[in-house]
């Protein structure tokens, strides 16, 4: 079995700064044309056992459905994952889509994966999307190590919501 | 491979189908690549480079992304805009530019089949069919449940549709081919046994549907010998189930995540190819070099089928010297063995598939017996149990759990079942769910996996083991198969410089 630092799903918790950082009410999805499923899987693990509540929307989540769980859930934290290579395009699209609804206007969203179909490593790529709206760009290489600094810095949320349960039940 | 009673229709054009059972008459494993890009004179050389390289070939046109979720809209701007895609927009470009890239290039001397990934298909068959080809993949749970949030019954509906569109190909004269994807479902982490039963009930729903030309798809996945005793059991039940269908085993060169470096990539693809051989593959579809980074280049997946057509050149040659050491080799059954078509155990009834009547035993070839067979028979047996019409037995079976995917997202699957990783690379069930096979398997449930770190340990144990194993290896040149020491010149425009290809003519 291989089966290193992590215990039960949910359950571990990473030595942390104190003050205990905040529980975040989290939407991990992709987008419509990605059917990459590992990868939310994976994401929803990590930010679970970070003592976040996750809602997984699963594969190729159509823009208006995205929007209108985004709406619904009112997260603290959008994840958007792409590793198909349509990621940049789809991003692009997307988050004029997310913050032309006034309850998402500035709600913290990030885009990672692999975002093109030509390897990682361009930078003006990053910086398209972060001047479209995106609040980080993650692109492969330590892209896991970076995330789990901008979700330590993030903001304690204002809100107790619990969320509907993840997708992995 | 053809069973009895189905001898080439008189005057029937030889398919996809046909050329790779002379390819397996002839001694020679058919690869292929997984090739599409957006432009169309790239996706013609790319055709090209695939039908010169020094292999027994197939071309192949993968789909792009926007086309396989039917999103046509936003394949045009991309085409308009010159954004990059994932693969070839066939739905998008006109007919005419389909055929232009195909012109002179496909043929039954080169067969090409398109790849996909959509749960509504339609689209997508009669695109390839207006452009003159006719064989394709999927399946309606295999494309539905790893690459859609589709209902899956809705998917059942349009892969009936499409099949019998496919199949209508043959009232003028074609020999349509469909491809079972079941044998892959999550690329990852699905013990054998899952496998085997979707790929299988899939090519049923097939056949159900029209279609006499039919491959059964099987992913290689972590542990060789494990692997061995999943394709001779694929073999094994496709003879049984399908005698009167023209049929192959195709293998998947892993579908997982890749290695990262050339040299663990390569190591990985040679190991596919050795296997495809042992385990009487009659068809290999190959990864490149590039595969955990990106889309790859024409010229990397060029090397990719040179390597594994080298490798695969290899292993028989070994074979040849040491007869004794492959159990495969001297195996009657060997799947799609002509000879197996005439004896099966159960003759053609499905419903006999899962008869506890016919407990694993003993394994007669000598290949190992871990309870595969066992759990296969035991999975489509129950499945068809449900309905005499295999779409509807499906829908039911997701539904009550008989059928449930480790690890898939999709509404529709129940997601109770687990899976398990030995060090070994072994895969086995921690949970089995619903599913009817609960101590079929030898050694009873595993510790399952878990979180976040131990799933990313998982998902990685095939690109560990291959990077230590080249980072082991006394250095080689980067990136470079033995085959490709020649010059880089310019690839052909024509397609009459002689290539390694089996002739009409060929008996
Ligand atoms: C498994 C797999 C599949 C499975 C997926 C099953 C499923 N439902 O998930 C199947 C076989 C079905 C599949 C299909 C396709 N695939 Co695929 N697939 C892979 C493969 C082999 C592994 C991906 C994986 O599961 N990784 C495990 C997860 C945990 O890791 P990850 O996804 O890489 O994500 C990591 C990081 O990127 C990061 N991350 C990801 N998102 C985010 C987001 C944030 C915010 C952060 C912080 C981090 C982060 O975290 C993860 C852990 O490190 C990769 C190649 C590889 N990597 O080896 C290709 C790959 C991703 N696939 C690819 C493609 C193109 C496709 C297809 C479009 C077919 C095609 N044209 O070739 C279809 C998808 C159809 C569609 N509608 O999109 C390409 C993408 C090309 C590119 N981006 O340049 C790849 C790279 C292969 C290749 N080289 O061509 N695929």
């Amino acid at each position: 079995m291989e089966q290193h630092a992590v215990e039960q799903h949910g359950k571990a918790r990473p030595a942390v700064p104190t003050p205990e950082p905040a529980v975040l009410d989290v939407v991990v999805t992709t987008m419509s044309s990605d059917s990459h499923t590992w990868n939310l899987v994976f994401l929803q693990l990590l930010l679970e056992e970070l003592g976040h509540r996750v809602t997984n929307l699963g594969a190729c989540v159509p823009d208006e459905l995205l929007v209108a769980e985004c709406r619904r859930i009112e997260p603290d934290l959008i994840v958007l994952s792409s590793v198909n290579g349509h990621g940049f395009h789809d991003g692009l699209r997307l988050i004029g889509a997310l913050r032309a609804c006034p309850e998402l206007a500035g709600t913290a969203t990030v885009i990672g994966g692999k975002l093109g179909i030509s390897g990682p490593g361009d930078p003006a790529r990053q910086r398209e999307l972060l001047a479209a709206g995106f609040d980080g760009v993650f692109e492969e290489g330590g892209s896991v190590v970076d995330f789990r600094s901008f979700l330590a810095a993030l903001p304690a949320s204002p809100r107790s919501l619990p969320t509907g349960s993840g997708a992995l039940r | 491979m053809t069973g009895p009673g189905s001898a080439p229709d008189a005057g029937a054009r030889p398919g996809f189908g046909d050329f790779v059972a002379r390819a397996r008459a002839a001694g020679e494993l058919v690869v292929q690549p997984r090739m599409g890009m957006a432009d169309p004179l790239r996706m013609r050389d790319g055709l090209i480079a695939t039908r010169h390289a020094d292999a027994v070939t197939v071309g192949t046109l993968t789909l792009d992304s926007y086309t396989r979720t039917g999103d046509l809209a936003a394949a045009r701007r991309a085409l308009a805009d010159g954004v990059g895609l994932n693969g070839y927009p066939i739905a998008t470009h006109s007919t005419d530019t389909t055929r232009a890239v195909l012109r002179g290039v496909a043929g039954a001397r080169f067969p090409v089949q398109v790849r996909h990934g959509s749960a509504k298909p339609e689209h997508i068959v009669r695109a390839l069919l207006a452009a003159g080809l006719d064989a394709t993949e999927g399946g309606p749970v295999s494309y539905c449940l790893p690459y859609s949030r589709t209902p899956l019954r809705e998917a059942v509906d349009h892969w009936r549709r499409s099949c019998e569109l496919l199949a209508s190909a043959a009232e003028s004269g074609a020999r349509p081919h469909l491809e079972t994807f079941g044998g892959c479902l999550m690329g990852q982490l699905c013990p054998p046994s899952l496998l085997i039963a979707v790929s299988v009930l899939e090519a049923l729903f097939f056949r159900q549907h029209g279609l006499r030309g039919i491959s059964l798809s099987y992913a290689q996945q972590a542990d060789p010998r494990q692997d061995e005793e999943a394709l001779t059991v694929l073999g094994r039940l496709a003879a049984e189930l399908l005698p009167d269908v023209d049929h192959h085993v195709v293998l998947y060169a892993y579908m997982g995540v890749f290695p990262r470096t050339p040299g663990g990539a390569r190591l990985l693809l040679e190991d596919a190819a050795r296997l495809a051989v042992r385990a009487g593959a009659a068809r290999l579809i190959v990864k490149t070099t590039a595969e955990a980074h990106r889309i790859p280049t024409v010229a990397e997946n060029v090397r990719a089928l040179e390597t594994a057509a080298a490798a695969a050149a290899d292993e028989r040659a070994r074979q040849r010297r040491t007869p004794g050491d492959a159990h495969a080799l001297g195996d009657p059954r060997t799947p799609g063995d002509p000879r197996t078509a005439g004896d099966p155990r159960t003759p053609g009834d499905p419903r006999t598939a899962g008869d506890p009547r016919t407990p694993p035993g003993p394994d007669r070839t000598g290949a190992e017996d871990t309870g595969i067979e066992a759990e296969a028979r035991a999975l489509i047996g129950a499945v068809l149990a449900l309905d005499a019409d295999v779409g509807r037995a499906l829908v039911r079976a997701f539904a009550a759990g008989h059928l449930d995917v480790p690890y898939c997202l999709h509404p529709d699957n129940a997601g109770r079942a687990r899976s398990s990783l030995g060090p070994d690379g072994r895969l086995h069930w921690s949970s089995v769910g619903s599913m009817p096979i609960a101590g079929l398997a030898d050694g009873g449930p595993r510790p399952p996996i878990l979180g976040s770190t131990g799933l990313l340990s998982a998902l990685s144990h095939v690109r560990r083991a291959y990077d230590t194993r080249a980072s082991a290896r006394p250095p080689t040149p980067p990136d470079l198969p033995s085959s490709a020491h020649t010059p880089p010149v310019p690839l052909p425009r024509t397609t009459s410089t002689p290539r390694r290809e089996l002739g009409l003519t060929t008996p």
